[in-house]
């Protein structure tokens, strides 16, 4: 595997079930982002994402020792905001848009821990 | 061999700044519930994130402070994970190319120092706040988006003193720094703990627990003292812990499992593609650089060497940036007297603000009014009672001290004939004292010394007074 798959596989590293095959195991990764899936779902997809992939790896077929990898398409950096304050949304706007409100909070179901 | 404690802190530090890290909602602790907030730290779809350039200057100057290298790229990911404290559904924090790489600091700790070092230091955004409710929770999103920075430190902390010191040694050096409020009660410093038991010298550490989310630095020695000696008695018994986030409940004084969020975690960083990466240039990092403060141990130095305080006025100091500010104002307004100006920055000073709770910058007594008292009393104009009468004075009414004298008529009396006629009236009204005196009795001379200042109104050249009454005492 090149520097720029590796780099992939940084994203979904633990979604691989197999690295030889680098079947990408579909229900972890619906699991993660809360998705419930069939398994004719399961199947259908785990087929398409092996045709990404595949995509993908024709970028092994190329010469990149010494390319440095990117992190943005573009050839552009440094793309910042002066320490101004600018106007915020009416809260009357921003608790319409919520689901349920509370004591001017959006309201959630209740959770535990961390905040 | 004997097990050895082995501890690591995460610690998250608001930065200052006036805005947001990606969007302009000002920064404010204090606005109402969902009023700081907009498309973009609500995560609405569609809105577009832009870094403030305030945010990496002040995480650049953390760095440098704290002796990191600034590396020449960094880059800003997303960490995805559900949580309704997030509303966009990942936090963007910085992976493998942090704003600064390695550093660290010195503590001290039973009169031994000790380098701690520093792992790296990322910049990401805050999440919002959650209030639990009997049947809900509730969340503000004001705080989602104020510009965090993460300092991860190495292992190289021992025990729960060397971690308090490392956590007071930090809030210094980020007050220096002017880059956090480094306001406790309001969430400013957080900290998370790693802490593992093995035995000395093993090189593979135990397996750690992590204790979150500390907002104190007496909660982290408390949480540390009980959670160190908890592994130790496990381990000592031949038990296997397992490695898991622990909570502290600072009511009961104990670290609990926080079993049930235990699902591992995926976090799947990967580069934010809304934003681009930051190339910092070596003339951009030296002209911060240039503009560095100078630090507290250095400062403490410096009051020694060049203004000739002892060690101790000097510590005393500097332990606060806006103290050391403002004695520093007193001094250069003192006509050189700095020994006077940490005198009155020390006593009155520090005792008004212990008793008020004020902050030194909001007083009503300026530096240079001090410095003027200084220079009062120096000249002889004003005894130093009277100099404290007047610094109350401007404490409650501000004011020129120059003018409360005059108007209050506060100035020494040094006039000698009007002295001496004071000293007259004291001798010929207590022949008795005076026979005591003249008898052998020392201490009857502050009796007389008393009546005479009594009679001036506090006024009196105090050392013209004893001069004065010591002759007219010898001559009788």
């Amino acid at each position: 595997m090149n520097r720029l798959t590796s780099r992939v596989s940084l994203c979904t590293e633990r979604a691989m079930s197999d690295p030889d095959t680098d079947h990408i195991d579909v229900r972890y990764v619906a699991n993660l982002a809360r998705i419930d899936l069939t398994d004719a779902e399961i199947e259908r997809l785990t087929g398409e994402l092996d045709q990404i992939l595949s995509f993908v790896h024709q970028l092994d077929m190329l010469d990149l020792a010494g390319v440095e990898p990117l992190s943005h398409p573009h050839p552009i950096s440094n793309v910042f905001r002066e320490d101004v304050p600018g106007d915020c949304l009416d809260r009357e706007d921003v608790l319409e848009n919520a689901p349920a409100t509370v004591q001017q909070l959006i309201r959630v179901p209740q959770m535990m821990g961390e905040s | 061999m004997p097990l050895q404690a082995t501890i690591g802190l995460e610690t998250h530090v608001q930065l200052n700044t006036r805005t947001k890290i990606w969007c302009s909602c000002p920064v404010n602790a204090d606005a109402p519930p969902n009023t700081a907030v907009c498309p973009v730290c609500l995560g609405y779809p569609g809105s577009l994130p832009v870094l403030n350039r305030e945010a990496v200057r002040k995480t650049v100057i953390t760095g440098l402070l704290l002796g990191c290298e600034i590396p020449k790229f960094s880059k800003h990911d997303r960490k995805s994970y559900f949580y309704p404290d997030m509303p966009k559904d990942y936090q963007i924090t910085q992976y493998d190319q942090p704003l600064c790489l390695g550093g660290g600091l010195e503590i001290e700790v039973g009169g031994r120092k000790k380098y701690v070092r520093i792992n790296r230091i990322h910049l990401e955004e805050d999440v919002g706040k959650s209030t639990h409710l009997a049947s809900a929770s509730g969340i503000d999103y004001n705080r989602a988006g104020t510009p965090l920075m993460e300092i991860v430190t190495e292992p190289d902390l021992a025990n729960e003193d060397e971690a308090f010191a490392y956590l007071t040694a930090l809030k210094r050096i980020l007050q220096y720094g002017d880059v956090s409020h480094c306001n406790l009660e309001q969430g400013n410093i957080r900290c998370d703990i790693n802490v593992s038991v093995a035995e000395a010298g093993a090189k593979k550490l135990g397996v750690k627990a992590e204790i979150k989310n500390m907002n104190t630095f007496r909660g982290v020695h408390r949480a540390l003292a009980y959670e160190i000696k908890r592994q130790l008695k496990a381990v000592g018994q031949g038990e296997t812990l397992v490695q898991e986030t622990r909570r502290w409940d600072d009511d009961r004084g104990v670290t609990q499992s926080m079993r049930g969020k235990e699902d591992a975690h995926d976090y799947r960083y990967f580069p934010d593609p809304d934003l681009a990466g930051i190339v910092l240039t070596v003339e951009q990092i030296e002209a911060w650089r240039s503009g560095l403060p100078e630090l507290p141990d250095r400062r403490r130095a410096r009051f020694v060497e060049s203004l000739g305080l002892p060690e101790g006025d000097a510590e005393v100091l500097v332990a606060d940036k806006d103290v050391a500010d403002y004695f520093e104002q007193v001094a250069a307004a003192s006509g050189g007297n700095a020994k006077a100006a940490a005198n009155w920055v020390m006593s009155e000073v520090m005792r008004v603000l212990s008793e008020s709770g004020e902050n030194v910058t909001s007083l009503k007594v300026r530096p240079g009014d001090i410095g003027a008292l200084i220079r009062l009393v120096d000249a002889g104009t004003l005894n130093s009672t009277k100099a404290k009468e007047v610094f109350a004075i401007l404490l409650e009414e501000g004011g020129d001290p120059h003018e409360i004298v005059k108007t209050r008529g506060l100035a020494q009396v040094s006039d000698q004939g009007a002295i001496k006629a004071f000293v007259r009236q004291v001798v010929d009204e207590n022949p008795k004292v005076v026979e005591d005196y003249l008898g052998g009795k020392p201490a009857a001379l502050q009796f007389l010394m008393g009546q005479v200042m009594r009679l001036s109104r506090g006024k009196a050249n105090p050392p013209m007074v004893l001069e004065l009454l010591k002759e007219m005492l010898a001559e009788s």
